[in-house]
């Protein structure tokens, strides 16, 4: 019997079993660092990115804040339905740690990384059709902006309600697994987001189930107008990996070259078995919630502080010249190039019609089965 | 010896077919379609070497892993969550619910992404979520509900309650082989109740979703019900017979989407009508089914529809309050001879 054994055995057989003691672990490596007050900022410079990795990130910022400055024209020209979102100011952390994934790898964005969709390779046309509520969209204006998916690509979109995402891409990687696919998934949410029951549901099964989840919480002080004191008693999100016995890492948001190294290490470690991390990306909200939102709630000269002095883009090109990757004619061809893609994919999304009024009748359900919800006929018999 | 506390006897892969009650039914179903197809899993709380609450993943465990019959934190938004994501990869879950109840937790999920993902980019979630639900148990407000009319109103869910353990089977295959979301609600007064055991066919079969069933033919009166009020039903027509009055008794199986078909063929045949159910009366599915009837068949109507139902409250849990918020065979005969005489 087990309890006639020598105590001090019975303790040596118990501690094999024991998990290892707890500890914080909160890797802060790619942290935002303080300058002496005048310098401009740039991006960490110990990085295994090529030039033209480099480049392409480049070219990603810049599509990213261009094609959202003209969704806001169209949006004025009366010519986008509904409200218009901005990642302005965020671009880095979604543009560099998508890029750090493969391209069988999954993301699940919010509405602030749209730079993360053109990174899994969907086009600016398909955003334009979005935002028209054009038949030519991907949802074939069923819905709005981001709310689709290109699951070939591994783009999952989200939906309006904030923490649903994580117990999804949790089933994706369930699912993945029993498939034998070694793909990771990356989860994005916000402050606000991570205050969400099933953000806490999601990134527990996952990390119970040792699935590759890396979730990345933006810290960009603002939930709509309610500030990030009065949504988390955390000063820091990574804090929260310790409830899921996790590791957590913290990011300047505003460095794209810290947020895809961050993010390729937290890749590596979650490919290989080990489970799932949350990385904290430390940004700032520079629009409001949507197009519509006069940010009363900001304090002054906060946002124009950020736009001056922490600007991802600024922070780059400074970094691409400083380090001599790029000539500033080359960057601007860059984004010249850009501007003309804009161009050509706003076009075919203005040409396209408006969805035919009975296709809001079609795919409730397989309609080979049930059939479409027409608007039934009164009184008719 | 911590083997002490193992299982004493392993359960053995169920029969194909044989006597059957409406649990076993059940399990003989999911078991096999998780033999016949590689992407079947199970997913929920305690299902996998507990079981579930009730048994009907018994043994499951054993014959196909860990992998594929997965044991989770109590989280039902992780639970809908993560069965829409493997849903999305091609894979078919069959989540449980510990207890229909618990089905509140997740119904963000539900509602908001399981039910709009085909409609809004025609990306299908081929999963079904089932769990014991009703009343009638002594399990008191938090055990005890039957939660249909709360997803009625969500289009993209399928919904179907068997009362019979070969429908039982019929309907969680075809629930598992549908490529839609589907809602199997299992009324768990019926999972061992022994009137319910019968022969079950030895060849694969399923019951189509959307089809209502005739438990009894009559001419004078319709019940249309589901679910263990079935029982009810079927109990008050054997009274009612003896009066001289026919009646006949629907099983709509199917909740959604209706079968209306088959709701207005016993209509246009009895002209008197009355709707049984279980849930709560005040938005209930019986106003949904007696608007259809009253908009479709006015006409062919000789008396109102009559809806009997449990009372608006929640479910309470003493045998005389339940008793009394349930509604009961003699509720019944009463209803149907005021409607015969009308």
């Amino acid at each position: 019997m087990a309890n006639e054994k020598p105590k001090n055995e019975k303790r040596k057989g118990n501690a094999r079993r024991r998990r290892p003691a707890f500890q914080m672990r909160i890797s802060t490596k790619y942290a935002p660092r303080k300058v002496a007050d005048g310098q401009p900022l740039s991006c960490i410079k110990n990085t295994s990115l090529t030039p033209d990795q480099m480049l392409d990130l480049f070219r990603y910022l810049k599509l990213t804040r261009l094609v959202e400055e003209r969704i806001v024209n169209l949006y004025r020209q009366t010519k986008v339905v509904g409200g218009v979102f901005r990642s302005l100011g965020q671009e880095a952390t979604a543009v560099g740690s998508a890029y750090a994934l493969r391209s069988d790898d999954f993301i699940t964005p919010i509405i602030r990384d749209l730079g993360s969709v053109f990174v899994k390779g969907i086009r600016p046309r398909q955003i334009f059709a979005q935002y028209m509520a054009k038949a030519w969209g991907p949802s074939g204006g069923k819905d709005l902006n981001v709310h689709f998916g290109e699951l070939d690509k591994g783009f999952l979109g989200p939906i309006s309600h904030l923490g649903d995402m994580i117990p999804v891409m949790t089933g994706i990687l369930l699912a993945a697994r029993m498939q034998q696919k070694n793909i990771v998934g990356l989860a994005y949410i916000g402050d606000g987001g991570a205050s969400t029951g099933a953000f806490f549901e999601g990134v527990n099964f996952a990390a119970v189930q040792k699935l590759p989840l890396i979730t990345i919480a933006e810290y960009n002080r603002y939930a709509y107008s309610t500030p990030t004191n009065l949504q988390t008693a955390v000063r820091n999100l990574a804090e929260k990996a310790a409830a899921f016995g996790i590791p957590g890492y913290i990011v300047d948001g505003n460095d794209v070259i810290a947020c895809y190294e961050v993010t390729r290490q937290a890749v590596d470690y979650a490919r290989s078995g080990r489970g799932a991390v949350l990385i904290e990306a430390k940004t700032y909200r520079r629009k409001g919630h949507a197009e519509h939102d006069d940010q009363r709630y900001v304090p002054e000269g906060e946002i124009e502080w950020w736009e001056k002095h922490n600007d991802p883009i600024d922070r780059f090109e400074k970094f691409l010249l400083d380090e001599k990757v790029a000539t500033k004619e080359r960057l601007d061809q860059i984004a010249a190039d850009v501007m003309h893609e804009i161009d050509e994919d706003c076009e075919w999304a203005e040409s396209s019609p408006m969805p035919e009024a009975e296709v809001a009748a079609h795919g409730v359900f397989d309609n080979s089965i049930v059939p479409p919800a027409f608007r039934p006929k009164i009184l008719e018999n | 010896m911590s083997t002490a506390l193992k299982k004493e006897h392993k359960l053995e892969r169920p029969p194909r077919g044989g006597m059957s009650t409406l649990v076993e039914a059940i399990r003989q179903g999911i078991w096999e379609e998780m033999e016949r197809d590689p992407t079947v899993f199970c997913i929920g709380e305690d299902v996998g070497a507990y079981g579930g609450a009730f048994k009907v993943t018994d043994g499951l465990i054993d014959r196909f892993g860990k992998e594929r019959v997965i044991d989770t934190p109590i989280s039902e938004a992780a639970i809908v969550g993560a069965a829409c994501g493997a849903g999305l990869m091609g894979m078919k879950p069959v989540a449980e619910f510990q207890f229909i109840d618990f089905i509140s937790c997740g119904f963000d999920l539900l509602t908001n992404y399981a039910a709009k993902c085909r409609y809004r980019w025609g990306a299908n979630i081929p999963a079904v979520f089932r769990g014991p639900c009703g009343s009638g148990v002594r399990s008191g407000p938090f055990h005890s509900l039957n939660a249909e009319s709360f997803f009625l109103n969500t289009a993209g869910l399928k919904i179907v309650e068997p009362a019979t353990a070969y429908d039982a089977k019929g309907l969680i295959k075809a629930a598992i082989r549908d490529p839609d979301p589907v809602l199997y609600f299992e009324h768990k007064k019926l999972y061992r109740l022994p009137r319910l055991r019968e022969e079950l066919p030895e060849d694969d079969y399923i019951v189509e979703i959307g089809k209502a069933r005739t438990a009894r033919e009559g001419r004078d009166v319709s019940i249309i019900t589901f679910g263990a009020q079935v029982l009810t039903a079927l109990d008050a027509a054997e009274e009612l017979e003896k009066e001289g009055l026919d009646v006949e008794v629907i099983d709509l199986r199917t909740l959604a989407p209706l079968d209306k078909e088959a709701i207005l063929a016993s209509v246009k045949k009895t002209s008197r009508v009355m709707i049984l159910h279980e849930a709560s009366l005040t938005g209930g599915i019986g106003g949904e089914i007696s608007a259809i009837i009253s908009q479709e068949a006015f006409e062919w109507l000789d008396a109102p529809v009559v809806r009997l139902a449990s009372i608006d409250t929640p479910v309470p849990y003493s045998p005389p309050l339940e008793d009394y918020y349930l509604p009961q065979v003699k509720d019944v005969l009463d209803a149907a001879r005021k409607l015969a005489s009308y």
